[in-house]
């Protein structure tokens, strides 16, 4: 469905990501870990082509992404869930999934994410600068899913949250993967992530040095070192 | 005491119209358009271009540079700011560019109508009078008024309810996450300059009617006034630019009366410094780290 060939990103005369590909198939979970610095954010705000890449390409469905701007490719359905969550703090929690859903079927349309987030209905006429960090994360998952993206791309969804907020999130993440929902997902807690993910990637300094199945991964003795503090 | 009250009505109107339109530019932007008085001073002469040149009554001739001006602050974006937005430039730059335009801009009008008041023909502004016991109203302020009052309500509209005013305060507020929920900025952008343009221009027809007079330089004094009503009210709060307004004008007329007619500009200058050194945040501003 998604797939990226040669990828270069260079910022300056620093090349960040050099040349790399991988695929996402429809219905799959991607995972792509690694340390910071190793090119995970870089890829994905190419893909969202927030930076254009120096080289490579994207495609989804056949169709070449890179040189369109951002909302042509949230349009064509890939859409983040950045790092940081990035909600609108000062707008209300239904303007923000407003902003989501382009006002498409205005409030209505919102159902879907009240349902899967109640926590969210209850407090959806406060600033979402007052939610919990958790609950901002199901925010910014919700605006994702109501701007019909066919692939999401989740930047460390678990960053800066408490350990039980974490599971929870992967709880709706797991759900969301039960329900065939197409994901590439960036993270730092590799344990999660290779336990959710069907096929995963390693990356270092740039590079993909490491591709196989979440599974395989994670009995890896490389990656158990690196990454999983085995 | 009524004429005066209603004086400053009119004057803050004018002033609200005018500051609304810098201060929508500057909270989506972050960038002083100082090309907005300009389009203030456009406005009049595209009015009275199609009332002399075209030969339009004044309502057509009104609504058409309200349009007029709304395509040439979307010009003015293309031209002057969105090169610099493409570099990254500081904002400094897109101060200086856009004085830059209203330099050129001022030179052409004085090209074809030279640098001295002009008055629009004998009967082609309606004058309409009220007397209400001894005071004497001019009918054309109380529609000004109220012309303003519904364009600021429809404003309001579009900036709180519509997924234009919601794509606008997104790209304000975080202009990253704006663009990764699908905004389209550039339409955006042109949407801001468009209304902002607009409604400046408006501004500039509305007192040129009410004055009967028009000049290529009618844009400097509201420079000096936006910029107070914006530090009254809240850099780029657009309920603030509104309360700011009629504050000011309603100090304005005030001064008027009790204070020397050179004094006017003063007041401004006063009212500036003062909100700076007691409430540098205005009225109804954010503080400075909710900006960053």
């Amino acid at each position: 469905m998604l797939d990226v060939e040669g990828l270069r990103v260079t910022y300056g005369a620093v090349e960040a990501v050099h040349g790399i590909s991988f695929s996402v198939a429809k219905g799959e979970v991607v995972a792509l870990i690694g340390a910071n610095g190793a090119g995970k954010t870089s890829t994905l705000a190419a893909l969202s082509g927030l930076i254009r890449p120096s080289g490579g390409s994207i495609r989804l469905d056949g169709r070449e992404l890179v040189g369109a701007p951002p909302h042509r490719i949230v349009a064509a359905g890939v859409v983040q869930v950045p790092e940081g969550r990035e909600i609108l703090a000062r707008m209300s929690v239904e303007e923000n999934l407003l902003l989501g859903s382009r006002g498409r079927g205005g409030v209505a349309a919102l159902e879907p994410v009240w349902e899967r987030f109640p926590i969210l209905r209850e407090r959806h006429a406060l600033p979402a600068g007052t939610l919990s960090g958790g609950e901002q994360q199901m925010l910014a998952i919700g605006r994702a899913l109501l701007a019909r993206g066919r692939v999401l791309l989740l930047d460390e969804p678990s960053l800066g949250l408490a350990p039980k907020m974490v599971a929870t999130i992967f709880d709706v993440l797991a759900d969301l993967r039960r329900q065939g929902t197409t994901m590439l997902i960036v993270e730092q807690n590799a344990l999660r992530a290779l336990r959710l993910a069907d096929r995963a990637h390693v990356m270092d300094l740039g590079r993909l040095t490491l591709s196989g199945s979440g599974e395989a991964l994670l009995r890896d003795q490389g990656v158990v070192k690196a990454y999983l503090g085995g | 005491m009524l004429e005066q009250l209603y004086n400053a009505l009119f004057v803050g109107s004018v002033y609200a119209l005018f500051a609304l339109g810098f201060a929508l530019v500057f909270s989506v932007l972050d960038i002083l358009n100082l090309a907005h008085p300009t389009t203030f001073m456009l406005g009049a002469f595209a009015a009275y271009f199609a009332m002399t040149a075209v030969g339009l009554p004044w309502y057509v001739a009104g609504v058409l540079a309200f349009f007029v001006c709304g395509a040439f602050g979307i010009a003015l974006d293309r031209i002057a700011f969105a090169p610099l937005r493409r570099r990254s430039a500081p904002g400094l730059s897109a101060m200086i560019s856009s004085l830059a335009v209203t330099l050129i801009v001022v030179r052409l009008i004085e090209l074809r109508y030279g640098g001295d008041f002009i008055t629009f023909p004998a009967g082609a502004v309606p004058s309409l009078v009220l007397r209400i016991g001894d005071a004497v109203l001019e009918g054309i302020r109380l529609g000004i008024v109220v012309l303003s009052i519904v364009l600021m309500l429809g404003l309001t509209y579009v900036v709180r309810r519509t997924q234009l005013g919601r794509d606008l305060r997104a790209l304000a507020e975080n202009p990253r996450a704006a663009r990764i929920l699908g905004v389209d900025v550039d339409r955006a952008i042109s949407a801001t300059f468009f209304v902002s343009s607009a409604l400046g221009g408006l501004a500039g027809v509305l007192l040129a009617f009410a004055y009967n007079t028009l000049d290529s330089r009618m844009g400097l004094p509201l420079e000096l006034r936006a910029f107070t009503v914006m530090v009254v009210g809240g850099m780029g709060s657009l309920p603030g630019a509104v309360i700011g307004a009629y504050i000011l004008g309603l100090g304005e007329v005030a001064s008027l009366v009790y204070l020397p007619t050179e004094l006017r500009d003063a007041f401004a200058f006063g009212l500036l410094f003062l909100v700076l050194i007691v409430r540098p945040t205005g009225l109804l501003g954010h503080r400075a780290a909710d900006r960053v």
